[in-house]
């Protein structure tokens, strides 16, 4: 594995070693000193083209874990605001000695044109593109999937498990690598979103599309990821008709959330719009395992730093 | 020599030497040798005697075909020197095989007055590699909000026939309506770049399978279909000429088809990019197959296909769009929209109709030079390889195969999308009135 740009190039061992890795830097997470000296001397940029602060810092955290120097590179204040390109940036990089490139563009193939535009020779790690993928936000749910729902088993796929999916699916990188993944590790997906919402070609994909959140959820699904509904992109407008129509057919909300099985479990990328795409109780009840993806992430991003940048990657990481 | 439009182009023709194409094949079909001479076919027939003085041109093995005419060429010049100038972009277009080019107006300044369609014409005149026609705008500074002074432009120097605001489509229903009334009076045509600002809006690729994927946002087909349907209405209900710019799915074909039918004065194109790439050519986000309207899927190439083949589909005409290498090495949804196409336009017509055998030589004469002349109504091209006729033409060897190489091409930009590929046919000689202007795909400098 060179670069980490997109659920569509790993195979299912690819995913299973990657979580492998990322279980294990849980562990190591456990002990009274935390960091490991695997990236000594190496440098990791963070180069970030959209504003994200959770994803720069997880990053941040995971690459600093791993003893890498870590550089911040992001468009506010930087040269990229004043209007220089990927191109110019990345030769900077290069001319740097940068090791590995985190990147986080709003345009999607950013990563993609990166790693094989022949700017920059280093491995580039997609911190999410446009609306295409997230790839790192995939392995991080899979991985909190797995602990919840393979509970004893961290070499465990996902086969049998049923998660829907809810939300602004045309807008999310999340959902489209979500969707290979979970698929990918042999679950079930459901999209449930608006049909406004829901991109004209997902038919598609290898998921089922549905318009009705309460008949997805009484299918008694294992787990159910809400995603953020993005304003923001939303060029053209009239997705949906109000905040409050949107809420009351796809929110989760309190009666909704009881009616899930005991054991399912609910997501969300973040920042969650409490009160809109999810009631604030459900995002706090026990179900929730919104703030473990939090701390899988920096677990699934240390691994694949790892499998990018250590010199015996693809092997079973040494106990340090 | 004198071209229809009352301007000459250069020192072209009447003092070259004499020319005898020998043994080559008019529109593919009997060999039959052509004598040039004075500008003019002077003589077609078999085993011509050579004349003194004449430069014989062995064609054995070769088609002959009167002089191609693009309907739809950026030639960037005013204000997009960097791209392409008027001598680039037409000393590219000899290198493909033709004799005249209609320069679209999305210039800058915009080709919306008698004074930059009279300049854009003088350069090309004064260039020599081919005619250039200008194409007029039809709103002013393309802004769709009122009418250029169309008349004017009509009656200028460069005798504008072809208006277009090419780049933008001229969406309010009332202003097309009146721009096809309004061309009328003078033969004029509006040629609509037939895209739904509004269901376009950030619009990247087509919206389809690999859009969803590659997470871009779509431009629906159904944003190109809808107005072209809407004009072809609008221009049976005032009795005007509608041209239809570079048509890309299956369902403009269908409509077209249907206008045709009912006897409405519509023509269309389709670019040779649309005849053979689709949008599984985004997948590497190589933005050098960015283009506007975008690549469609395949059962679209195989409808234009069709409708070319079946003559719903007028012409083909290039689009051809030059850029600035800074233009489209960038991240896909901040990249240019255009690919060249002017030096591959010949081969890529073989390659997807000739040889697949949809269209004869005699039909490539038709889609790329008799009725693109037609309707640009430039009354010195597209005329038939006979005694009298303008000695605009080209000889083409349809038996090599090349791998495309952009780093060859005249054009100032290499945003090709077709580099690397292994395409047919060899440009051997273009002839304008009767100077050779290209020899063995090489310019002849004057």
């Amino acid at each position: 594995m060179r670069h980490f740009i997109s659920i569509a190039d790993l195979t299912r061992e690819d995913a299973l070693a990657v979580l492998a890795t990322a279980e294990h830097m849980a562990q190591t997470q456990s002990r009274s000193i935390r960091k490991l000296p695997t990236l000594v001397g190496t440098t990791v940029v963070n180069l970030f083209f959209e504003d994200s602060t959770r994803t720069r810092i997880s990053f941040e955290a995971a690459a600093k874990r791993l003893s890498a120097d870590v550089i911040n590179f992001s468009a506010k204040g930087s040269s990229i605001s004043k209007g220089e390109s990927l191109k110019d940036t990345a030769l900077t990089l290069q001319a740097m000695g940068a090791d590995a490139v985190v990147v986080r563009s709003s345009s999607s193939g950013a990563a993609h044109l990166l790693a094989h535009s022949g700017w920059i020779d280093q491995p580039i790690v997609n911190a999410g593109d446009g609306a295409h993928e997230h790839p790192t936000q995939a392995m991080l749910d899979a991985f909190t999937m797995r602990r919840h729902l393979r509970p004893g088993d961290p070499t465990a796929d996902l086969a049998g498990l049923h998660v829907v999916i809810v939300g602004d699916v045309l807008h999310s990188r999340v959902a489209r690598s979500n969707v290979l993944l979970l698929s990918l590790l042999g679950a079930r997906v459901t999209l449930v979103a608006p049909p406004a919402l829901v991109p004209v070609g997902a038919t598609a994909w290898p998921c089922e599309i549905s318009y009705d959140l309460d008949a997805a959820l009484a299918t008694g699904p294992d787990a159910v990821m809400m995603l953020r509904v993005q304003s923001e992109r939303m060029v053209g407008g009239g997705f949906f008709p109000t905040a409050g129509e949107y809420s009351r057919r796809y929110g989760l909300t309190t009666a909704r959330a009881a009616t899930l099985p005991e054991h399912a479990i609910v997501l969300h990328p973040g920042p969650m719009n409490r009160g809109f795409e999810i009631a604030g109780a459900v995002a706090d009840s026990p179900r929730s395992v919104i703030v473990e993806q939090v701390a899988s992430g920096v677990f699934v991003r240390m691994a694949v730093l790892y499998h990018l940048l250590a010199t015996d990657a693809w092997e079973a990481p040494r106990d340090h | 020599m004198t071209i229809e439009n009352g301007m000459t182009t250069g020192t072209a023709g009447v003092n070259h030497a004499p020319l005898l194409i020998r043994g080559g094949r008019p529109y593919g079909e009997e060999v039959q040798d052509i004598l040039l001479a004075d500008g003019r076919i002077e003589a077609v027939g078999t085993d011509l005697e050579a004349p003194d003085g004449v430069e014989i041109i062995e064609a054995e093995g070769c088609i002959v075909l009167p002089g191609l005419v693009d309907l739809h060429t950026h030639l960037r010049e005013p204000g997009g020197e960097e791209a392409e100038t008027v001598e680039s972009g037409t000393r590219a277009a000899a290198r493909g095989g033709f004799t005249a080019v209609h320069a679209m107006a999305n210039t800058t300044p915009v080709a919306d007055t008698a004074g930059v369609v009279e300049q854009v014409a003088r350069r090309g005149d004064s260039a020599g590699w081919c005619a250039v026609r200008p194409v007029g705008a039809v709103t002013v500074g393309l802004a769709g909000e009122r009418l250029a002074e169309l008349d004017a432009m009509a009656n200028s120097r460069a005798k504008v026939r072809v208006f277009s605001d090419d780049g933008k489509c001229v969406d309010d229903p009332v202003l097309m309506r009146r721009a096809l009334e309004y061309v009328k009076s003078f033969d004029g045509v509006i040629a609509q770049h037939a895209q739904d600002p509004r269901l376009t809006e950030g619009a990247q690729m087509h919206e389809g399978v690999v859009s969803a994927e590659l997470g871009l946002t779509g431009w629906p087909a159904v944003a190109e279909e809808s107005i072209i349907a809407r004009d072809v209405l609008l221009a049976q209900h005032v009795g005007s000429r509608l041209h239809v710019c570079h048509l890309s799915t299956a369902g403009s074909v269908d409509i077209i088809r249907w206008a045709k039918q009912r006897g409405i004065a519509v023509t269309a194109e389709v670019t040779p990019h649309h005849l053979l790439l689709t949008d599984e050519n985004v997948r590497q986000f190589d933005a050098v197959f960015k283009v506007n309207p975008p690549l469609r899927t395949a059962a679209d190439v195989d409808a234009v296909r069709e409708g070319l083949a079946d003559g719903t589909i007028d012409i083909v005409a290039t689009d051809h769009a030059p850029h600035p290498r800074d233009a489209k090495d960038r991240e896909w949804d901040q990249a240019a929209m255009g690919m060249t196409g002017l030096e591959t336009a010949l081969s890529l017509v073989q390659l997807t109709m000739v040889d697949e055998g949809r269209l004869s030589w005699r039909d490539v004469a038709r889609v790329l030079s008799e009725k693109p002349a037609e309707i640009g109504r430039d009354e010195d091209q597209g005329r038939p390889l006979e005694p009298g006729s303008p000695a605009h033409l080209l000889v083409w060897d349809p038996h090599p195969v090349r791998v495309a190489d952009p780093a060859e091409h005249a054009s100032l930009s290499r945003n090709s999308p077709f580099a690397g590929l292994e395409l047919p046919g060899s440009n051997r000689l273009t002839v304008l009135g009767g100077r050779p202007t290209v020899r063995e795909g090489q310019v002849v400098e004057r």
